[in-house]
């Protein structure tokens, strides 16, 4: 029974995890290794390169202050509706990646509320940064806050309340004494939150408008690659990108090992 | 700025917080998804009526949905073997594959979409045997299927570990000293223990199934009224200006999702007031 059990599960996440995993780095590397630096080095490739860097800086930025403001205001003090507050932070979640971009075309495109407006003024907000970065902050809005807000709620407010006491400011109380205590948790949002902002494809694919070599991602770059037959290229960007996640479990598999040390076992 | 609502609490800044919190959750969130309902009053009821019945919708609504609850009960039973076996059992490698179920989390949709294809199409690794066998995979709902099963795979693994884990090896001894065989204490003492966690993590990767779109559309096909799924179906109608239509499927969508929403929030405190009775 054990040993069949075992079975299963190994053998259902080899076929569906790990085989999928293997396939990009033998498909990006099918030509040889010449060939896959050729694809990552060609203009259209850098581009997208550093526009997802750059979209990402923009929205993790963005939800990190939000994410520590909001858990802030959420884990320190009671008040009514706490629990409606935290499932509308979390709604993006449950939005698919392609509403998510269609809510801003519906807002900014030449037919949204502020489209005509935006038009005669000469703002470019859809198929421009401004709209991939919105989209990607708006799938990415609830990493930071709901990492923090277990964490810190766990740990109360009597440090935080001591230092008041002995005469700390707000900032300085929250720089060094709830800073220090959240930090691990606070990487945690951060990566996770930089690992979907980097990989977004549906709500980019609908607010970017492609671009080349203008406004296309890296996810975005992979489909128009491989839709052309591309393989070895469209493989090549998609390497770099399952890389990122393996990094990104790493360094997650790591982090949860340094908070279930700690006092702080609350995860999500 | 000192805490007018935040009671008890003598920490400054929650006025200020709790303002800007508001403001940008408004501003990111909640003004662009009202924006989608505001859209829809513009329709009127028959032809909101007429976009929703007519065929492709109902195709595209119909393998979305229908689909997603079929991987969602093969990831109900296979996340719950998963589970067993990272909970229960040593083997050589364990740590390594607790760590890889989230790598559908963590691979960009995108990524997991021209895998997956290169994996199941013809030609394949797995694709040219299932070939041989008779069964295509890529470019047909299958491939949907497939693909909706990878991006499902955490939820169930993820929400139901926690609670075996702190499920007391104890009560089992228990019930097997005073009788039950292992059949029994499975299906009387440890299933109905699980159950919440089992249906939450059923729910949600349900609800993620639905609305998928990058990982699906490679494999998919996209043959409209077989293998076309809704959220592709507005990405086309959005790129034939067709906003209405992109729309009101939308709504229908996220009226789906706020209903699962509802529903993992009273399996959560169900499963609260349920603890004390044990």
């Amino acid at each position: 029974m054990r040993f069949l059990i075992t079975a299963i599960a190994l053998i259902f996440l080899t076929v569906f995890v790990v085989l999928p995993l293997v396939v990009v780095f033998a498909q990006a590397f099918a030509k040889g290794i010449g060939t896959y630096f050729a694809a990552l080095g060609e203009p259209e490739a850098l581009s997208a390169i550093r526009l997802t860097l750059l979209t990402a800086f923009i929205s993790v930025s963005l939800n990190l202050v939000f994410g520590v403001i909001a858990a802030w205001a959420i884990s320190k003090f009671e008040f009514r509706g706490k629990t409606l507050l935290i499932t509308l932070i979390d709604l993006p979640f449950s939005v698919s990646p392609v509403i998510s971009g269609l809510v801003f075309v519906l807002m900014f495109g030449a037919q949204g509320y502020w489209g005509p407006w935006l038009q005669s003024h000469n703002i470019h907000i859809l198929f421009a940064l401004p709209g991939i970065a919105l989209a990607t902050t708006f799938v990415t809005f609830p990493f930071v806050a709901r990492s923090l807000i277990p964490l810190m709620q766990e740990q109360g407010t009597q440090e935080e309340e001591a230092a008041i006491s002995l005469g700390a400011s707000g900032l300085q109380t929250f720089f060094r004494v709830t800073l220090p205590n959240v930090k691990w948790g606070l990487l945690y949002g951060v990566l996770l939150c930089n690992a979907r902002a980097m990989g977004e494809f549906g709500a980019v694919s609908v607010v970017s408008g492609h671009i080349r070599g203008e406004t296309n991602t890296m996810p975005l770059l992979v489909e128009i690659l491989y839709n052309e037959y591309q393989f070895v290229s469209s493989f090549a960007i998609a390497s770099l990108l399952a890389m990122l996640a393996l990094i990104t479990l790493i360094a997650k598999t790591i982090l949860e090992r340094h908070l279930d040390e700690g006092q702080l076992s609350g995860g999500d | 700025m000192k805490g007018g609502a935040g009671r008890r609490s003598t920490l400054p800044g929650f006025g200020l917080t709790m303002g800007l919190t508001l403001t940008w959750l408004s501003l990111i969130i909640l003004i662009p998804l009202a924006g989608l309902f505001f859209k829809t009053f513009e329709l009127s009821l028959d032809q909101f009526w007429a976009i929703l019945t007519s065929r492709r919708t109902l195709s595209a609504l119909r393998v979305s949905f229908g689909l997603a609850f079929a991987a969602a009960m093969v990831n109900l039973v296979m996340g719950t073997i998963v589970v067993w076996a990272l909970v229960r059992y040593q083997f050589p490698g364990r740590r390594i594959f607790d760590a890889i179920v989230d790598v559908p989390f963590a691979l960009p949709t995108a990524v997991a979409g021209v895998a997956l294809t290169a994996l199941f199409a013809q030609t394949g690794w797995l694709g040219a045997p299932l070939a041989q066998l008779g069964v295509k995979v890529a470019f047909t709902p299958v491939g949907i299927f497939v693909a909706m099963i990878f991006i499902g795979i955490p939820f169930v693994v993820r929400t139901v570990q926690p609670v075996l884990i702190d499920l007391d090896a104890e009560v089992e001894e228990a019930a097997a000293s005073l009788g039950a065989n292992r059949w029994q204490t499975i299906t009387r003492v440890i299933l109905p223990s699980l159950i919440p966690a089992l249906m939450t993590g059923f729910a949600l990767a349900f609800a993620r199934a639905v609305g998928e779109y990058g990982s699906v559309i490679f494999i998919a096909g996209n043959l409209p009224n077989v293998s076309e799924i809704a959220p592709l179906l507005i990405v086309i109608r959005l790129s034939e200006f067709r906003y209405a239509d992109a729309t009101a499927i939308a709504v229908v969508m996220l009226v789906a999702s706020f209903l699962i929403i509802f529903v993992v929030n009273r399996i959560q405190r169900w499963a609260q007031t349920r603890i004390p009775a044990h």
